[in-house]
């Protein structure tokens, strides 16, 4: 600490510094070696994608013939217009906006207000209704697909926002992670709005809420992105084209035009922008929300 | 919290205790209130189709035809499906293979960049990103790049003067391009969680035990190892459960192939009850996934219980 106070003398803060060399040499410590293995990795983790806007910029017919270098030389404008013009790719982005922001709002309203109530309002059977929650974790679409596609079509809600949002909606990981960060929040703070006489409603929107900006981030990350890139649900309840995802459109064109690989690649990259900007946008606060909740 | 040593063990519970039988039932009801929405919902999709399968799983609806009781037969054919047995062995092996792999990729990364480092948090976003796109968009990525006769990594290994690697027509190459895959999009979580958990280690043990003279290797051994075991033990979890659920990447990657070298559970469960029309038959493969989810959940359980106490 005294170090920390007098280190706006140059002398000092040379002192420091080598204090510090010395400190990190004898731990085995060398950030220029740690650099370098951090920076390869990272280009070797981000070469899948620049390899994405790469492909999505070159000439079909180049990469085709294995004629292409790292590097494009011709830019090939028409790949992002040749699959959204043959397709209703703005429909699909359209499709996927509205099922993953209503599931958010739905999911984080149903996941905060459950994970209130087991954290810190007492009821009979909460622990055993808790663990039956809990013990779906673990259980796969797979599982469940057969019956639960049943339902949906039962309800007509085939080729509808429904059959994806409403299904979805309740799941565990939500309320584990909501609860695990409540259970953080002093008991002493609603305790006391308690005596006030405030009522649970209130404490929770007034008191709680505004504690959980970190909590709220990553339901909302996390949410939005399961949403958003989800599959094999939407693939077996979405049959009518125009309702596809921008996730299932992508699959379909796939299937239609597999060998174009360059709008493939084209029409990928945009269906990843919006769930890349969003986790650019919340990081922060996703991982703080990570390392304040059990999850450690 | 000197200042008050009467009320240290559980204030709130204290208080709370004494509360008249009318206020205890109004908090009951407000709390069944606060989940009531979740409740129905798991009600309605979650424990209704889990039951429903048990019951789908006996029966035999092939395609628009009536739908008939027999029993076991599914289970009994089964026994004898050389792709089942071929698709729970992939399963099985698959996690094998991939959890240790992003247990000690994920501290490596984590211990990478826990430590200052110019540029830390552009790593971690880099290392993170493809845990966030889709499994489509990052299985055509990377189906694309093992694609055999022009794909980049082919040309590259032959631009070295070595043999083009068969990715996608040899089961070993599948195995080996699927599970670079999946490991370059699964492994960034088991980074963050890694990273939340060594942050939690206090920095005074480091430096207590520098000043009693312990190497970097000690000091991982004794100090940054029990203090990550809480995560393991998540991550073990969370890693096997992932693994055993495995569809997404892999159904847009090989679709299970070639033949049936990468099928597993997942894939092969939709293919009979989506593709073939055989929803018994399907939901009788979901069943075993099923318990077989059931069963490594409980022993870890009682792992972790053991080692607890």
């Amino acid at each position: 600490m005294a170090t920390t106070a007098s280190s706006s003398s140059p002398v000092s803060a040379q002192q420091e510094r080598a204090g510090r060399r010395r400190r990190s040499r004898r731990s085995g410590d060398r950030p220029g070696l740690r650099w370098v293995i951090a920076f390869v990795l990272a280009i070797l983790f981000a070469f899948p994608l620049y390899w994405m806007v790469a492909t999505a910029l070159m000439p079909r017919a180049d990469l085709l013939a294995g004629d292409y270098g790292l590097i494009p030389t011709t830019f090939e404008w028409s790949n992002f217009t040749r699959a959204w013009e043959a397709y209703p790719f703005g429909r699909w982005f359209v499709n996927s906006t509205v099922i993953a922001v209503a599931s958010v709002a739905l999911t984080v309203a149903v996941n905060l207000c459950a994970g209130y109530a087991f954290a810190k309002i007492r009821f009979p059977f909460r622990t055993l209704l808790f663990l039956l929650i809990i013990s779906t974790l673990m259980i796969p679409v797979q599982v469940i697909m057969v019956p639960q596609y049943q339902i949906v079509s039962d309800l007509g809600w085939t080729d509808t926002y429904w059959a994806v949002i409403i299904p979805r909606a309740a799941e565990a990981f939500g309320i584990f992670f909501a609860r695990q960060y409540f259970l953080g929040i002093p008991n002493e703070l609603i305790e006391a709005a308690r005596i006030d006489g405030a009522s649970e409603w209130k404490i929770f929107r007034r008191i709680v809420l505004p504690l959980s900006k970190p909590l709220i981030a990553v339901l909302v990350i996390f949410t939005f992105m399961w949403r958003w890139n989800e599959f094999v649900w939407p693939l077996l309840v979405l049959k009518d084209s125009n309702e596809y995802t921008a996730t299932i459109g992508l699959y379909f064109l796939r299937g239609q035009h597999g060998d174009d690989v360059t709008a493939l690649m084209a029409m990928g990259l945009l269906s990843i922008i919006p769930i890349v900007l969003v986790f650019l946008f919340f990081q922060r606060y996703f991982v703080e929300g990570l390392v304040r909740s059990g999850i450690k | 919290m000197a200042a008050h040593p009467a009320t240290h063990p559980g204030p709130a519970r204290a208080r709370r205790g004494r509360l008249p039988g009318r206020a205890r039932v109004r908090e009951a009801l407000t709390g069944y209130a606060f989940i009531l929405p979740n409740l129905a919902l798991f009600a309605a999709f979650m424990f209704l189709p889990l039951a429903w399968t048990f019951v789908l799983s006996t029966q035999e609806t092939s395609g628009f035809g009536p739908v008939e009781n027999v029993g076991l037969e599914n289970y009994r054919a089964m026994f004898e499906d050389p792709v089942f047995w071929r698709s729970l062995i992939n399963t099985v092996g698959y996690a094998a293979i991939s959890v240790p792999l992003s247990l000690a990729g994920g501290l490596g990364l984590a211990l990478l960049i826990n430590k200052k480092l110019p540029g830390r948090g552009i790593f971690r976003s880099i290392y993170f990103i493809p845990t966030v796109i889709s499994a489509v968009a990052a299985g055509l990525v990377c189906q694309w790049m093992f694609e055999e006769n022009v794909g980049i990594v082919n040309k590259m290994i032959t631009g070295l003067g070595l043999e083009a690697v068969a990715w996608q027509s040899s089961t070993v190459g599948a195995i080996v391009s699927v599970t670079i895959t999946t490991q370059w999009v699964g492994i960034g979580l088991f980074m963050v969680i890694y990273l939340a958990s060594l942050q939690g280690i206090p920095r005074e043990y480091y430096e207590a035990a520098a000043v009693d003279g312990a190497n970097a290797w000690q000091q991982f051994r004794h100090i940054t190892l029990p203090g990550l075991r809480g995560a393991t033990f998540f991550l073990v979890i969370y890693g096997i459960i992932g693994s055993f659920q495995v569809f997404d990447l892999i159904f847009v990657l090989t679709g299970g192939g070639p033949g049936d070298a990468t099928e597993v559970l997942g894939t092969y469960a939709y293919d009979r009850a989506f593709e073939t029309r055989e929803r018994g038959y399907g939901a009788a493969i979901g069943v075993v996934l099923y318990v077989l989810l059931m069963v490594v959940t409980i022993i870890q359980w009682q792992a972790n219980k053991r080692r607890e106490d």
